[in-house]
């Protein structure tokens, strides 16, 4: 093998670029599904929603065959500059930007409209895979851990403010490639226990659960009565996580804003609301559950044409391919993510560069908690959280932050031979 | 490659694992519960429904009796209500905001997701204010459909009417009948719901998340035009109709007239009426209650369902049945000394007349001589087979319908009264004869029927020997189909030749100087009858009088039934005069009698009521005092109504008045 750097489109992944293709194409059909308005059927309108969609996808495709024409070192490089940028960005966007449904989270550019939190996802994700590939620190000391979860705590928490939570969240997704760098399993199950938890503390009244978490703690000493060392952390993982209970209610109640808690208490059930914050996610179930087997048919989905779908075209897109395509389309959209997100991960294993595989993990990951959250949010096993659809949802900032995040790790790829 | 690339298989696991969790709640929701895609289509669907104009009725002249009227409702769907200016809707309905309020929590009550009615039948005036502003109260809509309206205001009784239907009557119609459908609850209208109905449409609108109709579902594959109801044809002439009804002003009683060819029922009175209109729309509730509140009980059907003695006026059958029998034959003579003995009961007659014949018997409707009449026919096969002759001639009388339903086509049709012999086998074991039940030989006591009865027989009458099922819709549909049972005749069992003697002595009755109804004689028309006195235990007798005209190819049969009138003679022979003039000549000619239209549609026979209201608790002694004293307040009431009409309408038009007022001595029974 040689080294092939100076052929732009050398070694370059075409499956995933032809899946990209395929989800952006899915994309734009439903989109225009969404916007459809059978009394309104003219010609085609590039002023139209979908038209701007074609546009952004267009756009979106080239952006992406540019970003092959870098030297992939580049992003190397400059990866604290990009990071750094967005970070400026997102403080930027606190000062200038324009409130759309409640977050302060849009710079308008001209006519178009940037959201530096899309941004700040591959700056997260350049920096983060800059810091393992140059320190290699194996996380096993504290130092490692405090910065890299410094380095994805800083945009998060920006995001924070913007409010927008949703897209803070998706920053959770860099636990998986520390993880696959050698942070503990433990972190997860941490972060898997909080979640139970979490959920729990809604469904039981707090002092079972504190009954049954002494309990299964005891039983865990008892067990391992000679095991000092065990005692004490069963101990304090106990005490921790009976204090994170009270915590979470009062968080809970103190914390998050009225329109949070009621969305929280409706995926659990707790709260039976038709039409006020729960009217998107049953009108989104509904228009995915007519879809039955095999879908209604292209533009004959009477929710998603007659509008009762808030957010189809963003957000709740895949309302209408439930709708109109059906479970068999529902399947086909889901395989396509899964084979993607498993072809990234095995992509990122076959770098030599670590820079190149942390990165990977980190694209695979962040589009991994897109999809997950965005498609469970429609049909109902995840709270209201208004992140878009990876090449799908409708808007340009996403598409093209989703194109970047994706080519870039494809250009990397396709140097996998050489050295970054 | 390091250990850690194992690592990837658990990230690798993970996705696959959220993937199916995600799969496996679509399948769930698309696949094996179909809930999503019924709420779905409530989401979209909406029907309409469009009700159908009911049938028209037209009278025997192609008149148009009963019609339809487009009112219009305001429906309301609670749940897509938003907040509106409840101000601009109170004015354009012209109601208050807290009527607004009221209504709109009602309709709440009642569904909140279904089409409710939010003000019913609001005007046409409110209806166009509406249109315009309509976009501004989602959640409403407007919903025309029609009303019955009866354009002559008469015979509420023969009509009936259309009302919401019941839970009851969804219920009975396994799933016809929706909420807010009507249905005819009584009359006519019930009668013949099924053909006066029609199809109820519906159209399937498909609607967008803002309520706003986004057009028609399938392409209308499931929609279903409304089919107008049936038009009838009445068998009614409503001239005579409106006639009858004038001439039954201030009566209790009743008009029925048949056409004898056909058994078309040409007039059905039932007095004292009402306006139908009363009982359409938004008052019916008040205005039914005030019928109901009518001590004259208006909502009574009398032509069907009132039962009355037929008195005098059942002697023609009577006569008829003898000949046939052979008791007697038509130069049979008795002496009447102005009495009859049966047993050691006596029988009264209003006259002296000697020895006196059928002809005469009948224009004179001696009581001595029917009563031997009915002697004969009991015992012509000697004293031991008494009640076994009684079982054939109540057989004999039964085929002139007395005693049964005829089947008109209105519901609730009385049968009258008329017992076999086993009823009194009953009462008396073996030991009962003619003497026992001989008041049924003068139509008075243990035989009662309705007036349609009564005039069915002079129907069978004036075709000598059959008559045709009686009723009141000729035709139905544009191809004026005919009920076949209609066209059967129905025969009583006497033959031909036995009639003229009869007929005569009908003839007689009006048109002789000795005739009981001699004051109803019509300028040139020929009318048969015979009056009927009856014995009203309640009070003063009851004015009957049955007859038909012409006397040769008789056009109408008619019975006429005044109650508390006193002699047939006096009110309901007059009465049958004009209105058979009526008919046949469609003018009144002045009477020498002086007797008019107007006198007769003046004259108050109402009886006086006893104030119900003042009863208290009583003990049973109590009661019998009471009974004591209501059968003395009734004889005095009774007394008292004639000086009332006297002062009354004397000041008015003496002369006319006197004439009515003053002929009742000359008038026999």
């Amino acid at each position: 093998m040689q080294q092939q750097g100076n052929r732009f489109f050398f070694n370059v992944d075409w499956i995933t670029v032809l899946i990209y293709i395929a989800l952006c194409a899915i994309g734009f059909i439903n989109v225009y599904a969404s916007i459809y308005n059978p009394d309104k059927a003219t010609g085609f309108d590039f002023s139209s929603s979908y038209g701007k969609q074609l546009i952004y996808v267009i756009t979106g495709l080239i952006l992406g065959l540019s970003i092959l024409l870098f030297d992939g070192r580049l992003f190397n490089v400059f990866a604290p500059f990009i990071y750094g940028a967005t970070l400026f960005l997102l403080v930027v966007v606190l000062f200038v930007g324009r409130n759309v449904g409640g977050n302060q989270a849009w710079i308008p550019i001209g006519s178009f409209r940037l959201q530096p939190s899309e941004f700040a996802k591959f700056g997260t994700a350049l920096l983060l895979a800059r810091y393992v590939s140059t320190f290699n620190p194996k996380f096993r000391d504290f130092k490692s851990i405090v910065i890299a979860g410094l380095i994805v705590l800083a945009p998060l928490l920006l995001i924070m403010l913007q409010p927008d939570t949703g897209s803070a969240l998706v920053f959770l997704a860099f636990m998986f490639p520390l993880y696959r760098e050698g942070l503990s399993g433990y972190f997860l199950l941490i972060f898997l226990g909080m979640i139970v938890l979490f959920v729990a503390d809604f469904l039981v009244p707090t002092y079972v659960l504190v009954l049954i978490l002494t309990t299964i703690g005891g039983l865990f000493i008892y067990n391992n009565r000679r095991k000092q060392k065990i005692i004490i952390s069963t101990v304090l993982v106990t005490i921790i996580a009976i204090v994170y209970l009270f915590v979470v209610k009062i968080a809970y109640e103190k914390v998050l804003a009225p329109h949070q808690r009621s969305r929280i208490e409706l995926m659990l059930g707790l709260k039976a609301d038709n039409k006020g914050a729960g009217y998107n996610v049953i009108q989104s179930q509904i228009a995915i559950g007519s879809g039955q087997a095999t879908g209604r048919g292209f533009l004959q989905g009477t929710q998603t044409k007659y509008g009762y779908v808030p957010a189809q075209s963003t957000d709740f897109i895949f309302s209408t391919i439930g709708e109109e395509w059906g479970f068999v389309g529902c399947s086909v959209v889901i395989g396509l993510y899964l084979f993607l997100l498993l072809r990234l991960i095995n992509l990122a294993e076959r770098q030599r560069s670590t820079f190149s595989r942390v990165y990977g993990y980190s694209v695979a990951c962040i589009l991994f908690f897109h999809v997950f959250i965005n498609i469970g949010m429609t049909i109902g096993i995840i709270p209201v959280i208004g992140i878009p659809l990876p090449f799908i949802s409708y808007g340009g900032s996403s598409l093209w932050s989703f194109t970047i995040l994706l080519f870039i790790f494809l250009k990397l790829d396709s140097n996998r031979m050489g050295f970054i | 490659m390091d250990q850690l690339f194992n690592r990837k298989y658990i990230v690798q696991g993970l996705f696959i694992v959220i993937a199916l969790i995600l799969l496996g709640k679509l399948f769930y929701i698309q696949i094996i519960s179909d809930k999503a895609f019924s709420s779905a289509e409530s989401n979209v669907l909406r029907k309409i429904y469009k009700y159908p104009a009911r049938g028209a009725i037209l009278d025997r002249n192609m008149k148009v009796i009963v019609q339809n009227e487009p009112v219009y409702d305001l429906m309301v769907i609670p749940n897509e209500v938003k907040p509106f200016d409840t101000l601009a809707l109170a004015n354009a309905l012209e109601i208050t905001v807290e009527d607004v309020r009221k209504k709109l929590k009602k309709a709440r009550a009642q569904s909140t997701y279904q089409s409710t009615f939010f003000e019913r039948q609001i005007s046409v005036q409110s209806y166009a204010r509406l249109q315009e502003i309509m976009y501004r109260f989602p959640g409403f809509r407007t919903q025309d459909r029609t009303i019955r309206h009866y354009p002559d205001s008469i015979a509420g009784q023969l009509f009936g009417y259309v009302k919401e239907v019941s839970p009851d009557d969804i219920e009975k119609s396994e799933g016809y009948y929706k909420p807010g459908d009507f249905i005819g609850k009584s009359g006519l209208e019930r009668s013949y719901e099924n053909f006066l109905r029609g199809e109820k449409g519906v159209i399937n609108t498909l609607y967008d998340a803002k309520n706003i109709a986004q057009g028609s579902y399938a392409n209308g594959k499931y929609d279903v035009n409304a089919v107008s109801g049936e038009r009838l044809i009445s068998s009614l002439d409503i001239r005579i109709q409106r006639l009858g009804e004038e001439l039954m002003k201030n009566k209790v009683g009743a008009i029925v007239a048949i056409e004898p060819a056909t058994g078309e029922i040409l007039a059905f009175v039932s007095s004292p009426g009402y306006d139908p209109n009363q009982l359409v729309g938004k008052d019916w509730g008040k205005n039914y209650m005030n019928l109901i509140a009518n001590p004259y009980r208006p909502q009574l059907i009398r032509p069907i369902a009132g039962q009355y003695s037929p008195g005098s006026s059942f002697k023609p059958v009577d006569a008829l049945v003898a000949l046939q029998d052979g008791a007697i034959d038509p130069n049979t003579t008795f002496f009447c000394p102005g009495y009859y003995m049966a047993g050691n009961h006596k029988v009264k007659c209003e006259h002296v007349d000697g020895t006196i014949n059928m002809q005469r018997g009948i224009a004179r409707s001696c009581n001595t001589y029917f009563c031997h009449v009915f002697q004969n026919i009991i015992t012509k096969n000697g004293m031991k087979n008494q009640r076994q002759t009684y079982a054939h001639w109540h057989e004999q009388i039964m085929k002139w319908g007395f005693g049964q339903k005829l089947g008109i086509d209105m519901p609730f049709e009385k049968k009258g009264i008329f017992y076999p012999a086993e009823h009194y086998d009953k009462i008396y074991g073996k030991r009962w004869g003619y003497t026992t039940v001989i008041s049924q030989a003068i139509g008075q006591g243990e035989i009662t029927s309705t007036p349609l009865q009564m005039a069915n027989v002079m129907a069978a009458i004036a075709n000598r020997g059959y008559y045709l099922k009686p009723h009141l819709i000729k035709g139905i549909g544009d191809k004026n189909v005919v009920k076949k049972e209609y066209v059967v005749k129905n025969y009583v069992g006497v033959d031909a030749q036995y009639f003229p003697i009869v007929i005569n002595g009908m003839r007689d009755a009006v048109n002789s100087p000795w005739g009981t109804a001699k004051e109803s004689q019509i300028p040139n028309i020929t009318m048969c009858g015979k009056t009927g006195t009856v014995q009203n235990p309640h009070g003063k007798n009851h004015s009957v009088f049955i007859g038909f005209a012409p006397m040769d190819q008789p056009k109408i049969a008619i019975a006429v039934i005044v109650e508390n009138g006193g002699y047939g003679g006096s009110y309901a022979a007059p009465i049958s005069s004009f209105i058979v003039e009526k008919y046949l000549t469609d003018s009144i000619k002045p009477r020498s009698n002086g007797y008019t239209v107007k006198a007769f549609s003046e004259t108050n026979l109402l009886p006086a009521l006893i104030d119900k209201t003042k009863k208290v608790k009583l003990t049973k002694l109590d009661s019998l005092n009471l009974k004591k004293a209501d059968s003395l307040k009734k004889v005095k009431d009774s007394l008292k109504i004639k000086p009332a009409i006297i002062k009354q309408t004397s000041t008015k038009k003496p002369k006319v008045n006197q004439a009515i007022v003053n002929h009742k001595p000359v008038t026999n029974k």
